[in-house]
């Protein structure tokens, strides 16, 4: 009698264990199929609507087939440079500062607090800031204050730079060895000069890769851009005008009404998605080869 | 030349470099002022945020006060309860909050399991070799960009729903309530913005739950296991019983995405200022409602208003993000954190 319970018991076991085993492998399917979704309908779709007037034609008026997202094209360029201007430098900086100067202080645990704090800011506040901050005051202290423009978009972009920057230049400056830092000292070089061209140099595959990440992530943000870079379907690169970008163009079509808008939006999606795609690789690819392991 | 002339000129040469070299005191106190200063531009921007958001919906705050977050009017025709008017300048922010927290629920109910399966899978069974390419392809999942969920949700899950999964819905859960398309059998609601956003939290959930169980030491897998425990059993009592603390803060933090999410929620949820009790129906959410108004806003108090949402999402997501990763750090503990 307790001989049987206890068979069923095992059994019973055995079979529990089965079935968590496969409902695992489900769960696995589950997530990976809408990627495959994604991936291959964004492809499908994206590749049968590009062709060369969509890199050089800006867009057609509504209704209208043709046209391109040139314009957007550059506009993204432009946002995207002047947020790595903004991003990186400070980034760089604040995580130099968490890992070679401020290390264990209570200053240091306030900075990066803060600074996963403002990783936790939503995309969407984040542009509602810089409208109040930029767009919304007429004040001659502010550049290019008081009406929508390239420049406060390029500011909401960089500022959601910042805290993966440092995050990451602070983590990859703590896994070069105290060593290669007491060499440098004792050959006297200046400190910061150790810190620059030493440790940031040995650390830099990593940094690079932090850098890439942070791009990665704030090329395909839209919500910042609604109110602060607002679009614009004219060709532009002008810092003080409204200026178009990429994930922009892609909300306002994908909304419309018009097949043709539908199309350039999916090209659009593609061109966006290769892009964070080859950055995301070209990362992963430089921190399993690189001397630091470990980032993203 | 005699060696020791050569020798005295080399000391020479030494000599000459290390006075052209100056004092470096000075360059060195000005980079570490330099990176105080940009640590603290953290502190600076973090605050400018808060004080524009502060200031700009001062319009809203001190006409309604905290009613704002659960005031109802009526309409004055129909006699049904109203929220949003900023015709006539009646706001109430209850169908939005009302609105995020049923999509992020949702999406934390299909997310979580899915999500800790995934992390099971690949820490517990998965053969060595699956495991780099299943978690790179989560990663990705991660990388795309909000826009191009919300494309995707707009042409390829909103017409699945529809076509497929909501009459299904209606058919057999329709008696509860909660899933009735009678008013609005477009496909957009409340439950598609769900689907979405639990699409996009699932890597950060995942991604987490992975850390933590990677920290639980191999000792106690082993000793589950040498009592004769199933493989199931040496999970639930040896990995994921010791990890529950990060996988909750885990959750937390999809949870704080989530309720910050804008654009794939815009698109999809139908941006309407009521509330129904069904999930098949159309509805708003904090984030969306800026989003789809804040360029068209009609007057100061209609931007105030959506301003005061915002800052309501700033605090929130801070609170929330603050206690995930104090009990994500929990569990760390010793292990070097990540960047997500």
């Amino acid at each position: 009698m307790s001989a049987d319970s206890y068979k069923l018991r095992s059994r019973l076991r055995g079979l529990t264990d089965s079935l968590v085993t496969v409902l695992a492998i489900l769960a696995t399917l589950v997530v990976v199929a809408p990627l495959a979704a994604i991936f291959g309908y964004l492809i499908y779709k994206g590749a049968s609507s590009l062709n060369l007037a969509f890199f050089m034609q800006i867009p057609r008026p509504e209704g209208e087939v043709g046209g391109g997202m040139a314009n957007a094209i550059v506009g993204s360029g432009v946002l995207l440079g002047l947020a790595s201007l903004i991003g990186i430098p400070l980034g760089i900086g604040g995580g130099i500062f968490l890992a070679e100067f401020g290390r264990g202080t209570k200053l240091a645990n306030a900075v990066r607090f803060t600074a996963d704090v403002l990783n936790g800011v939503p995309s969407i506040v984040m542009g509602l800031a810089i409208y109040s901050l930029i767009v919304s005051v007429h004040s001659p202290l502010i550049p290019f204050s008081g009406h929508f423009s390239a420049f406060s978009g390029g500011v909401a972009l960089g500022i959601m730079m910042i805290p993966t920057v440092c995050r990451t230049t602070e983590e990859m400056l703590l896994m070069v060895p105290k060593a290669v830092r007491e060499a440098a000292l004792g050959l006297g070089v200046p400190n910061w000069r150790s810190v620059v061209s030493i440790t940031l140099k040995t650390a830099s595959p990593g940094v690079i890769t932090g850098c890439m990440l942070a791009f990665a992530r704030v090329a395909g943000e839209t919500a910042p851009l609604l109110f602060t870079a607002l679009g614009n379907v004219y060709m532009s690169a002008n810092l003080n005008d409204p200026i178009d970008a990429l994930p922009l163009r892609i909300y306002v079509y994908a909304i419309s009404p018009y097949d043709d808008q539908h199309r350039l939006a999916w090209g659009g999606a593609l061109v966006l998605i290769a892009l964070i795609v080859l950055a995301v690789s070209l990362v992963r690819y430089v921190t399993s080869r690189g001397v630091l392991k470990g980032a993203s | 030349m005699s060696l020791a002339e050569s020798a005295r000129e080399e000391q020479s040469a030494v000599r000459r470099f290390l006075l052209s070299r100056g004092n470096s005191a000075f360059a060195d106190r000005t980079f570490h002022v330099l990176m105080v200063v940009c640590a603290l531009s953290i502190f600076a921007i973090v605050g400018l945020i808060a004080w524009r958001l502060v200031v700009s919906s001062q319009i809203t705050w001190s006409k309604f006060g905290f009613h704002f977050f659960y005031q109802t009017f009526t309409d004055s025709v129909t006699g049904q309860p109203m929220y949003w008017d900023p015709v006539n300048g009646l706001f109430s922010a209850v169908p939005f909050v009302y609105g995020t927290l049923v999509s992020s629920f949702l999406a934390l109910l299909i997310a979580v399991p899915l999500a800790v399966g995934l992390a099971v899978f690949l820490t517990e069974m998965c053969p060595r070799s699956l495991r780099g390419p299943l978690a790179f392809l989560t990663e990705l999942l991660a990388a795309i960009p909000s826009v191009i969920y919300g494309l995707w949700a707009v042409f390829v899950l909103v017409p699945l729903l529809r076509e497929y999964v909501n009459p299904l819905l209606v058919k057999t859960l329709g008696w509860s309530g909660f899933f009735d398309d009678s008013m609005n059998p477009t496909g957009l609601g409340f439950l598609t913005g769900g689907v979405i956003l639990a699409i996009m939290i699932l890597p950060i959930i995942s991604s987490l739950t992975r850390e933590v169980m990677t920290a639980v030491p191999h000792s106690q897998r082993e000793a589950v296991l040498a009592l004769g425990a199933t493989r199931w059993e040496m999970i639930r009592m040896g990995v994921l019983r010791n990890a529950r603390i990060g996988i909750v803060g885990g959750i937390i933090l999809g949870l704080g995405r989530a309720l910050g999410e804008t654009m794939a929620i815009t698109m999809v949820i139908g941006n309407t200022p009521e509330i129904h009790k069904s999930l098949l129906a159309n509805g708003g959410s904090m984030a969306a409602v800026i989003a789809n108004e804040f360029t068209e806003a009609v007057s100061d108090m209609h931007r105030s208003a959506l301003i005061e949402i915002g800052l309501a999402l700033f605090i929130v997501t801070i609170i929330v993000n603050a206690f995930a990763q104090l009990l994500v750090w929990a569990v760390t503990r010793g292990a070097p954190s990540q960047v997500h």
